[in-house]
């Protein structure tokens, strides 16, 4: 006899989703709160939201960091696909060291990521501004890319390719014939899991940022400390449904685009 | 089947390696390939003639898949030529090699249909659209798949997904076909059926093709000449009832169908007849050896004949049957001669019931007659 999941189970889950859930539950309730008091619910409005669209600094927050969110994981997805490509493909000893140095960032604490960054761009005489911010992110979210496209890579099929060539594509088109086609899915969430990475980050950002290319992690961070406005609530609720919609969509994806057994 | 050509008959006749002025259409000269420590070939020699349909055979990790991805170009020989029509072709890559490779695992293009996976190699040669298309509707007949060209490779049957496989290598016509293990994934009654789809198509086109396999049977039915290899070595080549019945040494015998062998010294050797000392007793067989030295004698189990009276003559083994199996059309029989040593004996069932059948602990008298029998020195 099968029996339904018992009030333990239940009440285990629901404990463990409040955990996770309901400090964004409550940030996106207050978000829609009528009063300038972020603790005490006055009755539901959009005035926040109206705020927010009319807060110049905020926009072009939002603005700066959609912008180094799309060029870093752009280059972090290409470099992380060709990274991946010579971490599965080749045999020299030399993948080992490349292994390494990809992977090192992602245990390297952030703090020190952004501080070497920092140090770099000193020595280099290069200006802070958006561009440092770009690159910084695209190294911070490299090795996460290049882990997504490897595990998609490893489980493709070497013959598909070979096939390709067998049938007159030179390797570089039958890559992008073929097995690009194949990994796709795996590109996507690649793209989508770096874009949320660099939407995120705070600490990078700070180190390598410079006078006109605040993002708003930045931003948020620098206003909460003069005072949390629900302005903040609005603004991170869209942020939310903007990573939400972006990882529903990977999901679709990767479900409709499985590969047959 | 109807219209199916008589391939036996044109076989008899079908002999260009026989002929010293004709021009093979691939060569191996001399082709070795190491990976790390193993060399997966090993000084290589071959020739394979237009239209011919030639079978490497050999168990796993013998080098003959290798040395298809070597005329394939997906691997480059460490020493030795890969000649085709007379060219050195080491320095081509593969996509550049007018060979074409059927892949084991078939390696249809997932996100293709079944058309457009056909259509890829002719794409890559710039073939014009509307004969790309016509060239596609006759590449979907000649392997009966019409109308099933707009599906996706995973909406085929294993045994559709491997004729699509065979489609598109031979759409953009190929000077030669490499059959990797093309029938490992089928199941039996449906691989029976491909060999003779296979042989057909091969005589309907008039191509050449080259079939990788482990599958004794398989490499018998459809080849015109079997390479059997070893150890990245070849051990002999020939048709395959020279092969088998012919074998070159003791590995071939008992590689390509059962073998009785009888080890022993050669006592005479004259007028085309051997006598060997063997622990069994002395064995006659036609052939030649070198007298005082090993050698052995190997008989098929289906020339052995098993009787249930005693017998005068040569090559005669009294015995008794220790097990047997039923085959339907044959039945096997091993028969103990000495504690421990067995021969296996089959015999054809000629007939429904049998009035006095044999059965397991009957005595009974084997014999061969000698030129039945093979003298092997190797």
């Amino acid at each position: 006899m099968r029996r339904g999941p018992s009030a333990f189970n239940i009440a285990s889950v629901a404990l463990g989703l409040a955990f996770l859930y309901a400090p964004i539950v409550i940030l996106v309730l207050y978000s829609f709160n009528a009063s300038r008091l972020v603790t005490v619910w006055a009755g539901f409005s959009t005035r926040w939201y109206v705020a927010l669209f009319q807060d110049r600094q905020m926009l072009d927050a939002v603005w700066v960091t959609l912008r180094v969110g799309v060029i870093s994981a752009t280059i972090a997805t290409v470099l992380g696909v060709l990274a991946a490509i010579a971490l599965t493909r080749s045999r020299s000893r030399g993948r080992m060291v490349l292994a390494g140095g990809v992977y090192a960032t992602l245990v390297m604490p952030e703090v020190i990521l952004g501080l070497s960054l920092l140090l770099l761009f000193v020595a280099a005489g290069l200006p802070r501004g958006f561009w440092t911010v770009t690159l910084s992110h695209a190294t911070l979210t490299l090795a996460y890319a290049t882990v997504v496209v490897q595990a998609r890579l490893q489980s493709f099929d070497r013959s598909l390719e070979e096939a390709a060539q067998d049938l007159g594509c030179p390797p570089w088109k039958a890559f992008a014939l073929v097995t690009l086609p194949g990994i796709a899915p795996a590109v996507a969430a690649a793209w989508m899991l770096a874009f949320t990475l660099s939407l995120d980050d705070l600490v990078v950002a700070s180190f390598t940022s410079g006078p006109g290319a605040t993002t708003l992690p930045m931003r948020l961070y620098s206003q909460v400390r003069l005072g949390v406005n629900p302005e903040i609530n609005a603004v991170s609720t869209l942020l939310i449904g903007l990573v939400a919609t972006g990882v529903i969509a990977v999901y679709l994806i990767q479900q409709r685009r499985r590969p047959s057994p | 089947m109807s219209g199916r050509p008589n391939i036996g008959g044109i076989r008899e006749t079908f002999a260009p390696w026989a002929d010293p002025a004709a021009a093979p259409l691939v060569r191996f000269d001399g082709v070795s390939k190491a990976f790390g420590d193993t060399r997966a070939v090993n000084d290589v020699s071959l020739s394979i003639y237009e239209r011919e349909f030639f079978a490497l055979l050999g168990p796993s990790g013998c080098g003959k898949t290798t040395l298809m991805r070597l005329l394939a170009g997906f691997e480059q020989p460490d020493a030795g030529r890969v000649m085709l029509g007379g060219r050195d072709i080491a320095a081509d890559p593969p996509h550049q090699r007018p060979v074409h490779m059927m892949f084991q695992s078939y390696a249809l293009f997932p996100h293709l249909s079944v058309a457009q996976n056909i259509a890829f190699g002719l794409k890559r040669q710039g073939v014009a659209k509307a004969e790309t298309a016509a060239r596609v509707e006759e590449m979907l007949a000649l392997v009966r798949l019409e109308g099933l060209g707009r599906r996706r490779p995973d909406q085929l049957s294993g045994g559709q997904r491997q004729r699509v496989a065979l489609a598109r290598a031979l759409a953009p016509r190929p000077k030669i076909l490499l059959l990797d293990e093309p029938m490992a994934a089928l199941d039996k009654k449906l691989r029976e059926e491909t060999r003779f789809e296979l042989m057909n198509l091969q005589q309907a086109l008039g191509l050449t093709f080259m079939i990788v396999t482990h599958d004794q049977d398989e490499a018998m039915v459809v080849a015109d000449r079997i390479a059997v290899m070893r150890e990245g070595r070849i051990v002999q080549v020939g048709r395959p009832a020279e092969v088998y019945e012919a074998p070159a040494d003791r590995y071939v015998a008992g590689f390509i169908g059962d073998v009785n062998l009888f080890e022993g010294r050669v006592a005479t050797s004259e007028g085309g007849r051997v006598r060997l000392l063997s622990e069994d007793g002395p064995i006659e067989a036609e052939g030649a050896g070198p007298v005082g030295e090993t050698a052995w004698v190997a008989v098929r189990p289906e020339k052995v004949a098993v009787h249930s009276e005693p017998q005068l003559g040569d090559n005669v083994l009294a015995g008794t049957i220790l097990d047997y199996g039923y085959l339907g059309d044959w039945t096997t029989y091993l028969v103990e001669i000495a504690p421990g040593r067995t021969i296996r004996a089959a015999r054809a069932n000629a007939t429904r019931t049998v009035a006095r059948p044999l059965g397991c602990g009957d005595a009974v008298w084997l014999s061969f007659e000698p030129a039945s029998a093979v003298v092997l020195t190797r």
